[in-house]
C-alpha cells in the first residue's frame, strides 16, 4: 500500500501548483500511471479518497491513464509493445531487457478554476 | 470568500461564468523526491558496494546477510583476478515494521548494524536510508548491505541510492514467484534462489523456476545457494568481491571523493 504515499505526493503538487496559479479549486487531476510502475491503479484511486478529504481537490475527478509499456529490440533494431509480461519480441523472439516506455509514474496534468 | 485559500472570488456566483477552467499542464514524477535523494545516497556511498536485498518475508535475507558478514574474509578473498588488499569491512542497515530482532542476529557477527523500524511503511526509503547511515562510519565500509522490508511489490518503486539490486526467492516459495510478482523481479540485477539445500524435500523444480525466472528477468544473473551449508556461495562471492574491487577502483578514479566524508 505504498500508493497512500504516492497519493500524498501527488496531492501536495497539486495543492501547490493550484495556489500558485491563484485558483481554489482542483477539478481533475490527471495520472500516468506506467504498467511497470509498480503501482495498483485501484489502490491510487482509493488512496485519492482518503487524502483529498477537506482539500481543495475533496471530490474532483482522478483519471488514471495507463501508459503501456515499450521495448526496444537490439536485433531488429525497433521498438515493440509486449503482450504480456515476458517481453518478447513478434519478430525475432529474442527477449528484451531494454524498456523504453512504461515505468513513470506521473503527475501529468490538473484541472483548476 | 472562496473558504478553501482566502481569495476574494464570489462563491455564491455561477462558477463557470466568472471561473473557467484552466487546464495545468505538470508532468511531475511522483518519485522524484525519493529519486533525488537516492542520487544524494549515491554520490554518499560512491567509494563502497551497496547491496539493496529484497524479498518475500521468510526467504532468507537476514540468513544470507549474517553468512556474507561472517564470510568478509572469504568474500575479500574470493576476485579471482584481484586479492584485495585490506580486509573487508562491512555494514548493514535493515528494515522492518516492527522490532530489532533481525538486528540482534546480525550484531552477533560483529558488524555495525542499524535497525530501521518503519511502522506501518512497507518499504524502504531513500530518506530513511541516508538517516541510518549517518549512524555508520561510512568512509571505513568497503561493503554496505542494505535488508529491505519483507515484500515484493512496494520495495520495487524506492531507489535507496544502491548499485546492486538482489532478489531473493527461496525454493520453498515455489517455482514461479516471478510470474506473480514481474516487476520486482524485471528490476533485479541477480537473482539469488536461496536454501537449495531443501529442494529435494520440498520437491522444488529446478528448470521449470529457472525458466520462468529467464522469462521474467533476462537480465539478471542467477545464483543458486543455501546459507546454512554454504552450496553455491563461491561464485556468488566471486561477483561480489569483483564488485567491490570495482568500486574501489572507481572511487579512486575520482579523486577527493573516497575519503572526503
Amino acid at each position: 500500500m505504498h500508493e497512500v504515499g504516492l497519493m500524498q505526493a501527488a496531492l501536495a503538487i497539486a495543492l501547490d501548483q493550484a495556489a500558485a496559479q491563484g485558483a481554489c479549486q482542483i477539478h481533475a487531476l490527471e495520472l500516468h500511471v506506467g504498467q511497470q510502475s509498480g503501482v495498483v491503479p485501484a489502490a491510487l484511486a482509493f488512496a485519492f479518497e482518503v487524502v483529498s478529504v477537506g482539500t481543495a481537490a475533496a471530490g474532483a475527478e482522478l483519471r488514471l491513464t495507463s501508459i503501456p509499456v515499450r521495448c526496444y529490440c537490439s536485433r531488429c533494431q525497433r521498438e515493440f509493445q509486449p503482450i504480456d509480461w515476458v517481453y518478447e519480441c513478434p519478430d525475432c523472439h529474442g527477449l528484451s531487457t531494454d524498456i523504453r516506455q512504461g515505468q513513470t509514474l506521473e503527475l501529468a496534468s490538473l484541472e483548476v478554476s | 470568500m472562496c473558504g478553501n485559500c482566502g481569495c476574494q472570488r464570489d462563491l455564491d456566483a455561477p462558477p463557470l461564468a466568472k471561473t473557467p477552467t484552466q487546464v495545468l499542464e505538470l508532468h511531475q514524477n511522483l518519485l522524484s523526491q525519493n529519486d533525488r535523494l537516492a542520487e544524494r545516497n549515491r554520490a554518499l556511498f560512491r567509494h563502497l558496494l551497496v547491496l539493496n536485498i529484497l524479498a518475500s518475508p521468510g526467504a532468507g535475507k537476514t540468513a544470507l546477510v549474517q553468512r556474507l558478514l561472517r564470510d568478509r574474509a572469504l568474500i575479500a578473498a574470493a576476485d579471482p583476478l584481484h586479492s584485495h588488499p585490506t580486509s573487508l569491512q562491512a555494514g548493514v542497515i535493515v528494515g522492518d515494521l516492527a522490532s530489532d530482532r533481525d538486528a540482534q542476529r546480525l550484531r552477533q557477527t560483529g558488524a555495525p548494524v542499524v535497525q530501521i523500524n518503519t511502522g506501518e511503511l512497507c518499504h524502504l526509503e531513500a530518506d530513511s536510508v541516508a538517516q541510518a547511515a549517518q549512524q555508520l562510519d561510512l568512509a571505513n565500509l568497503d561493503l554496505l548491505i542494505i535488508e529491505n522490508v519483507g515484500n515484493l511489490v512496494c520495495p520495487a518503486a524506492f531507489d535507496l541510492g544502491e548499485d546492486l539490486r538482489l532478489v531473493l526467492m527461496s525454493v520453498t516459495e515455489g517455482e514461479d514467484k516471478p510470474l506473480k510478482y514481474p516487476t520486482m523481479f524485471k528490476s533485479a540485477h541477480a537473482v539469488i534462489l536461496s536454501k537449495i539445500d531443501l529442494a529435494e524435500v520440498v520437491g522444488f523444480n529446478r528448470a521449470e523456476a529457472l525458466h520462468y525466472l529467464h522469462l521474467i528477468a533476462p537480465q539478471a544473473l542467477i545464483f543458486e545457494l543455501s546459507a546454512t551449508t554454504g552450496a553455491g556461495l563461491a561464485s556468488f562471492y566471486a561477483y561480489l568481491g569483483q564488485a567491490i574491487f570495482q568500486g574501489r577502483d572507481k572511487a579512486r578514479a575520482q579523486p577527493g571523493l573516497a575519503k572526503s566524508l
